[in-house]
């Protein structure tokens, strides 16, 4: 049997090629809800320690922040994945969104440290010279502060991401079919070992090349709004 | 405090400390509204500690500080509200990069005082134009020299129409050929009586523009007066011995 005649046989026969488009598709998803939840969640962290240091009466919440990333950064993301589902959301039925949970809580304990050192690498004139002409703390933060910190960060953020991405490939311990579960799926389906996990290979290999390319072109732009 | 309308920034028995290390020990001024005070002195001497108390970018130990009859030592005071009165310029600029020269000017105006963007873009490009910099309003801080950016750093101290500008050492951190167009501006200002106190080593524009010079020396007050008694009679070893250094 040719190399063809194979292929055809493992992704075509059977309409197994939408097995993978539906992994991917649940890839991308889990991604995308992780990043976005890693976001948010490390940029309030961020903002509660830089508004909680120093400040003896809201040093609580400095401290809850610290025991979350401390927990988070202490437990692989594998078993966090398996915590959420056998033991917090037992009930669910659909692993995706467990997924997307799972994932964006681990991501937000290091989105936290990026989007701080960002923050901090803003040099404090930039502080001061936004409060010496009367915005509070917070207006400060929200228009001079944040926008230089993500724009120092951004590179940072997509490794990150690419990161992510990469990590989600251990979803289909909890039900959920990403792409690398298909691929699974496909090869003992079929018996062909080696064409899935080839292919799989060059799927993550794209994306990966892909979104670095999107990254590369999108720090050009902020490059040029700054002038430089 | 009295109801002198004439004194506009007062302070009392203003002290600061970092740690164990005693800034300032105690200082005592007026500044009356149309001064120009210049403060002279040292390195480490205070000078940049003591123009930050006056707006409260550094919180004094102790002492009061009056702006307009408020005391804003007073943990009850809208410091924000006051701030926009003060204008604040600083060595090192500390323009906004991610900004062009027109947003550095506007921001501060329409968010705070809630101007309409029209009218603050047209005051923020009148200012610009005096001080010769109309063309560069779309340019970003990076594309611009170390003296035009201190020159839009006043500007946007400006644009908040403030009562008092304090200056900390605004041209220490530029070429010697771009000091003159920072002064200039200066001096314009000071000639349509802004109020200015002025942390400076230019003792030359200390003995033109000021009408009030002060010398700190190790946290205190040593010596005040006019540019005159400063410069041409000083009373203390230790202001004639910084003198004879820096002139
Ligand atoms: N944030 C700070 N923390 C600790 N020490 C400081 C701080 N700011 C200033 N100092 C110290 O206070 C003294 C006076 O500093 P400064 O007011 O900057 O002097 P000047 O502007 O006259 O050169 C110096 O010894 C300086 O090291
Ligand atoms: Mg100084």
């Amino acid at each position: 049997m040719s190399w063809f005649d194979k292929l055809h046989q493992t992704f075509i026969e059977g309409d197994r090629y939408l097995w993978l488009i539906d992994g991917l598709k649940n890839t991308l998803l889990i991604t995308l809800g992780a990043l976005i939840i890693g976001v948010i969640i490390g940029a309030i962290i961020a903002i509660t320690k830089y508004f909680c240091e120093g400040n003896k009466k809201l040093k609580v919440f400095s401290v809850i922040c610290d025991v979350y990333t401390t927990v988070i950064r202490g437990i692989p993301v594998t078993v966090l994945l398996l915590v959420f589902f056998f033991v917090i959301f037992v009930s669910a039925r659909d692993g995706v969104p467990v997924a997307i949970a799972a994932f964006g809580i681990n991501s937000g304990a290091y989105m936290a440290e990026l989007i701080r050192s960002g923050i901090n690498a803003v040099d404090k004139g930039q502080m001061e010279a936004a409060r010496s002409l009367g915005m509070s703390k917070g207006q400060a933060m929200a228009k001079i502060i944040l926008p230089q910190a993500i724009k120092n960060i951004l590179p940072a953020i997509g490794n990150e991401c690419i990161a992510l991405l990469k990590e989600t490939s251990v979803a289909g311990y909890v039900a959920v079919v990403d792409i690398t579960k298909a691929a699974t799926n496909i090869r003992n389906k079929t018996y062909d070992a080696v064409n899935p996990i080839i292919l799989l290979a060059l799927v993550y290999l794209v994306l990966v090349v892909v979104m670095t390319y999107l990254l590369a072109i999108l720090e050009r732009r902020l490059r040029k709004s700054d002038g430089k | 405090m009295m109801a002198n309308n004439k004194i506009i920034i007062s302070t009392k028995g203003l002290l600061k400390s970092f740690d164990k290390l005693d800034v300032l020990k105690g200082i005592n001024i007026d500044i009356y509204r149309g001064d120009v005070v210049c403060v002279i002195g040292a390195s480490g001497s205070g000078k940049s500690t003591f123009l930050r108390c006056l707006n409260l970018l550094e919180q004094p130990t102790g002492g009061q500080i009056f702006f307009e009859g408020t005391d804003l030592t007073n943990s009850k005071v809208d410091l924000n509200l006051h701030r926009q009165k003060m204008g604040m310029v600083f060595q090192q600029f500390n323009l906004f990069p991610h900004l062009n020269i027109l947003q550095n000017l506007t921001l501060a105006p329409t968010m705070l005082k809630k101007i309409p963007k029209e009218e603050a873009d047209a005051k923020a490009m009148a200012l610009l134009g005096r001080v010769g910099l109309a063309d560069r309003a779309e340019a970003y801080p990076s594309q611009l020299s170390g003296g035009q950016k201190q020159r839009v750093a006043i500007v946007r101290a400006l644009c908040m129409e403030p009562d008092v500008m304090l200056f900390d050492e605004p041209t220490s951190a530029l070429d010697p050929e771009m000091v003159g167009e920072v002064l200039d501006v200066m001096k314009e200002l000071a000639r349509e009586g802004m109020t200015m106190v002025v942390v400076t080593h230019e003792m030359g524009f200390a003995r033109e523009v000021a009408n009030r010079v002060i010398f700190l020396d190790e946290g205190l007050v040593a010596e005040e007066g006019t540019p005159e008694e400063i410069f041409g009679a000083p009373k203390t070893e230790r202001l004639r011995t910084f003198l004879s250094k820096v002139l």
